[in-house]
């Protein structure tokens, strides 16, 4: 036996008990799952000279729609967070005030678009910190423990995942309250925009003629527990995390380093190549991702496996994306439902992988989601029944 | 569990001092950061033209690990077993505020790659080619209790065989950078890894002795 499947069997299961996304799709879970499935996409084209010079098209709230923005007291970007933790926390019997719950927030920037139009001094400078919305957010819902933050570029949503998981599994806490969010203002669209990184049109993963990203904001959260009371829900068997040490901006030539969190995290879950149903993939749509990414999938042993990119529904989420698309997928293995890739047409990765293209119904137990990030970081994490 | 991790090698660079292991190696008092920075680099005498395009926070991490894993058998490890797990309270925020400068002119995107704190883990794994398991974590204050709880459990569940761990803060002039090298074995001068022994080390209480 290997080590890892004893990790299987002396670590508690991790089950997902509860979870929400608060995209401009829908504000709930099941709401962002049947517009998805009726392929519908939060990508627009905007006009708004506060944020670019030129037109864009990106996944926005519209303000006049969502009220519950306005209604705290609080920040966009922490209204966020309380919008999606209060509705999956509907959804779950979860004691917040417990000592063995914590909440984790997983955001890139938080609060940073702040700068854009507010004067810098201390006070500014304690408003944006990360920390701060975090208590802000524990405090709203009375959360005893102190929150834990992740930033970790764009794995940050499944990092924070893992850092739920293994928390749990260290038996300090039995609940989990994990949470992701990220706005989009001119400080983010500008620099991506300097890198020349994002799409004229609305971006299409794995296409051979995708041309970049298209951002998107949302807010997504999932409830954690190794309460056996929740045997019959999806578990959190097993992740990895890596580093390329190549560039901190553009990802592996090879694939090599995200091959390896992939094959760790089937090590961890005790699993093998064969167990995978599917893939949910990052496929931001810019040249280098994809191809990356499908150079480890393939190098992992999983071109056949059937794979898909949300991006052209939800844009890059950032720091919810590796949460948004985790609920999806886990919301496609409970009505058995593969989605296809909106945007995809024609493969364009030098590695073929089996890019989805229709709603495919699928019997299916497990799901791999993966991600990558500036700073040469690499993530990956398997959800099965 | 019984658990025997060891920090083999510390470092702390702060109000203008680099300490290795509690004892100072360099000091340039006058200089700001940046100088200050360029200083410790120049002392080190090493060769990385990468070093100047690097922000201050990068800088500092940089710095900060090529000290600590200084005398240290880091290459006896293979790359993905060598992991770092870093936290600050204000993430990027030193170059988010320089890059937000540069969009009212043109944006500039070798500035806007430094506004994640990630990137300083990214620069650190490129120089010393680890690719085991990273993370960023945001806290108010320097959390050792959380430092140690996550990096034994990444040891003991064999995720990584040594790790880097600790603080690399950066906003404006002020900053701090204290980390700790954890490996599974006992060596000279090591002391055991444990929350309390991050905070003596952490808070300096040694140095402020001297």
């Amino acid at each position: 036996m290997r080590n890892e499947n004893i990790y299987q069997s002396i670590m508690p299961a991790v089950y997902i008990v509860a979870d929400n996304i608060y995209s401009p799709i829908g504000t709930t879970t099941a709401q962002n799952f049947e517009r998805i499935k009726q392929g519908i996409s939060g990508i627009q084209k905007h006009q708004n000279k506060a944020i670019s010079g030129t037109d864009f098209y990106a996944s926005l709230f519209n303000y006049s729609e969502n009220n519950i923005l306005n209604k705290f007291k609080y920040s966009k970007f922490e209204g966020l967070l309380i919008a999606s933790v209060d509705g999956a926390i509907k959804e779950a019997d979860v004691d917040v005030k417990s000592d063995k719950t914590i909440l984790i927030v997983s955001s890139t920037k938080g609060n940073t678009g702040m700068l854009e139009t507010n004067a810098d001094d201390p006070g500014l400078q304690k408003k944006i910190a990360l920390h701060t919305s975090a208590k802000i957010v524990a405090d709203h819902f009375g959360f005893a423990n102190q929150p834990l933050v992740v930033s970790n570029a764009c794995i940050s949503g499944i990092m924070a995942i893992l850092t739920g998981m293994r928390l749990l599994q260290s038996g300090k806490y039995e609940t989990a309250v994990v949470v992701g969010a990220d706005e989009i203002g001119k400080f983010v669209l500008s620099g991506f925009q300097s890198f020349q990184a994002v799409s004229e049109e609305p971006c299409k993963p794995f296409d051979q003629n995708r041309t970049g990203i298209t951002l998107g904001e949302g807010a997504a959260t999932m409830i954690l527990s190794t309460n056996p009371k929740y045997g019959d829900k999806i578990k959190v068997l097993g992740g990895g995390v890596s580093n390329d040490a190549n560039h901190i901006s553009a990802p592996s030539r090879t694939g090599k380093e995200l091959s390896e969190a992939i094959e760790r995290t089937l090590r961890m879950s005790g699993l093998v190549t064969d167990d995978i149903d599917l893939i949910s993939a990052h496929g931001t749509a810019t040249s280098y991702n994809d191809e990356m990414e499908a150079k480890a999938i393939a190098l992992s042993g999983l071109d056949t496996v059937p794979a898909n990119s949300l991006k052209g529904y939800y844009g890059h989420t950032l720091g919810a994306a590796g949460l948004i698309e985790s609920i999806i997928s886990v919301q496609s293995l409970k009505q058995n439902v593969i989605l296809p890739t909106l945007g995809f047409e024609t493969m364009g990765v030098s590695n073929p992988i089996n890019i989805c293209t229709q709603l495919t119904p699928k019997r299916m137990k497990t799901c791999l989601k993966t991600a990558s990030g500036f700073g040469g970081c690499n993530a990956s994490i398997l959800f099965s029944k | 569990m019984n658990i025997n991790n060891y920090i083999t090698s510390n470092v702390t660079i702060v109000k203008n001092v680099v300490y290795h292991n509690e004892r100072p190696i360099f000091e340039n008092r006058d200089a700001d950061l940046s100088a200050f920075l360029l200083s410790v680099y120049q002392h080190l005498e090493v060769s990385y033209p990468k070093f100047y395009k690097m922000d201050n926070l990068s800088k500092l991490g940089w710095l900060a690990t090529e000290v600590l894993l200084k005398d240290s058998d880091i290459k006896q490890y293979q790359p993905e077993e060598v992991g770092l797990i870093l936290s600050n309270a204000n993430a990027s925020l030193d170059s988010d505020k320089r890059y937000m400068q540069s969009v009212a002119d043109i944006p500039s995107p070798a500035l806007f790659v430094y506004t994640l704190p990630n990137i300083m883990i990214g620069e650190i794994c490129i120089r010393n080619h680890f690719k085991g398991e990273d993370a960023f974590f945001i806290f108010e204050k320097f959390d050792a209790v959380f430092i140690e709880q996550y990096v034994n459990g990444l040891l003991s569940n064999n995720v990584l065989q040594t790790c880097i761990c600790g603080w690399v803060d950066v906003l404006n002039e002020e900053y701090k950078a204290v980390l700790f090298l954890v490996e599974k074995t006992k060596k000279a001068n090591a002391v055991p890894f444990s929350a309390k022994n991050l905070n003596v080390i952490f808070d300096n209480l040694v140095i402020d002795k001297l």
